[in-house]
């Protein structure tokens, strides 16, 4: 990066991420399930499915049915929030669908429905991004048919200078915030939103940025699964 | 949260002509892939009630939207901010694919898509909409309905919503003994940019602007990308379940601005002849 980089709020580098963990196999009555921290946000997401469609007329007889419902709870932000789905709850579910439906075989599952639920315990900013990430890996972990892992990060702009994962505090005096989802090995954006201010060179930049940090998503994601699933301890325990 | 809703159904006739001209880079109605439909703006329409309205035709795409500016109470974290609001209402006359009843997740998009394109760009200065600090200030409702849908509601919705702010107005005010009091008086809204929204289809590995309702249909993926009079991106959103490359995306982002200037013109002009 450039020297003349400008501080941003956390310290942070422009092109570094807030702290990222995910862990997968988290919620036992769930086909699939993943827990993510990533900055100051604390979600899990619940895969249930392929399972029977209901209500029945929503049944595609060729492939699988995807279904995702991004719920926030009252105690997750500042102020209490209304239990009840809100506005941006409901457009966020759908992009968020969008955004991992490219993934999923779904010709694979004729005549059934994918469950995805998304539970933000606690919000920060990119929580979408954060969301993605854990519904991606809990459907791995349900074992769906996936051509690829979605891996989602923001960039964005703050203080004039373009940076990797716009938090919530950057977020409220930034110019730019832009989610991007991809699938990496198919170099493929499944999820793009854009709202604040950028120059041609800017969006750019942003979109460049967004990859590398989607990136480094993509490999803690498969740490996550191969710590659930490769590792000696974890199998012993199992065992025991 | 649904997944599968009652859809256009495009035939399989249309499907094959669709596709067999898009191999030759052409559209069932004679456009090439970069072209809009005939873009008919008409502002002033709903003199009467409204504070400032617009129609908007794309091709057979039709949108009417009024303008009411109000006054209210401001939000508690912007005393002295004025309020504005952008939302798009599906008529059940628009097809008949749209049924009464509460509005579902893609009107949501759409409402949501085109008040960010608005707010982002800041088209509105809010700050100048404020009557008293912390007690009163100027709320600008932007209501838009869809009379008739063939496809990109995106862009008519933003046209028809932007138009009519352009030729919106408000009651002056004067505050005597701290008191305010609405003049009969009217002035011009505080507008500083013209945002300017284009909406892009992906079939197949073809890209389409304005697609129409067949196309927007057996579409991939979908590509809204705002852009100010200063070249600036402010607003971007993409739907349905497929996606861009990188490549593709910086690709759009140049002819997003190259037709923002086109329309920009249009609308200034159609606003000029009807005020």
């Amino acid at each position: 990066m450039s020297e003349n980089n400008i501080e941003r709020i956390s310290g942070r580098a422009p092109d570094e991420l807030r702290n990222v963990s995910i862990k997968a196999g988290v919620i036992k009555n769930a086909d699939g399930s993943a827990l993510i921290e990533f900055g100051k946000n604390k979600i899990i997401a619940a895969v249930f499915g392929p399972k029977e469609v209901h209500p029945k007329h929503m049944m595609v007889s060729n492939r699988a049915i995807i279904k995702c419902r991004y719920h926030m709870m009252p105690f997750s932000t500042d102020t209490r929030k209304r239990p009840n789905l809100s506005r941006r709850e409901i457009e966020i579910s759908k992009v968020i669908r969008e955004a991992v439906q490219p993934a999923i075989l779904m010709e694979n599952y004729p005549r059934t429905a994918i469950e995805i639920y998304v539970e933000i315990l606690q919000s920060d900013g990119g929580s979408r991004c954060a969301a993605i990430n854990a519904a991606s890996t809990a459907l791995a972990d349900a074992g769906i048919n996936m051509r690829d892992l979605v891996a989602a990060c923001a960039a964005g702009k703050v203080n004039g200078q373009v940076v990797l994962d716009v938090d919530d505090q950057e977020d409220k005096t930034g110019e730019a915030d832009m989610p991007i989802a991809m699938l990496p090995n198919k170099d493929l954006i499944t999820l793009f939103q854009l709202d604040g201010n950028l120059s041609k060179e800017e969006f750019d930049r942003a979109l460049e940025l967004a990859k590398i940090g989607c990136n480094k998503l993509y490999n803690l994601q498969k740490d996550a699964l191969s710590e659930k699933y490769f590792n000696e301890n974890n199998k012993k325990e199992d065992e025991e | 949260m649904p997944a599968v809703k009652k859809h256009r159904i495009v035939d399989a006739i249309t499907l094959d002509s669709i596709m067999s001209k898009l191999s030759d880079s052409k559209r069932t109605d004679g456009r090439g892939l970069l072209d809009y439909r005939e873009i008919e703006i008409e502002t002033n329409i709903l003199k009467d009630k409204t504070n400032g309205s617009a129609k908007v035709k794309i091709g057979d795409t039709e949108v009417w939207a009024g303008i009411k500016v109000e006054t209210a109470h401001p939000f508690p974290d912007t005393p002295a901010e004025g309020v504005m609001t952008c939302n798009a209402e599906m008529l059940p006359i628009s097809s008949q694919y749209v049924e009464p009843g509460p509005p579902d997740e893609d009107t949501i998009e759409l409402s949501r898509v085109s008040d960010r394109g608005i707010r982002e760009s800041g088209m509105i200065d809010v700050s100048e909409l404020c009557i008293k600090e912390g007690e009163l200030v100027y709320s600008v409702y932007i209501d838009v309905a869809v009379i008739n849908e063939d496809g990109n509601l995106f862009d008519a919705v933003a046209y028809a919503g932007t138009a009519a702010l352009l030729e919106a107005d408000k009651s002056k005010f004067t505050i005597e003994n701290d008191e305010v009091k609405m003049l009969e008086e009217r002035e011009k809204l505080p507008i500083k940019s013209l945002p300017i929204s284009t909406t892009f289809a992906k079939i197949g590995d073809k890209i389409i602007i304005d697609p129409n309702a067949d196309e927007q249909e057996i579409a991939s993926a979908r590509l809204t990308l705002v852009t100010d009079e200063n070249g600036k991106y402010v607003s971007a959103q993409k739907g349905k379940p497929g996606g861009f490359t990188f490549e593709e995306l910086k690709e759009l982002s140049v002819i997003s601005k190259e037709k923002g200037e086109e329309i920009r013109k249009m609308i200034k002009e159609a606003v000029n002849n009807g005020a």
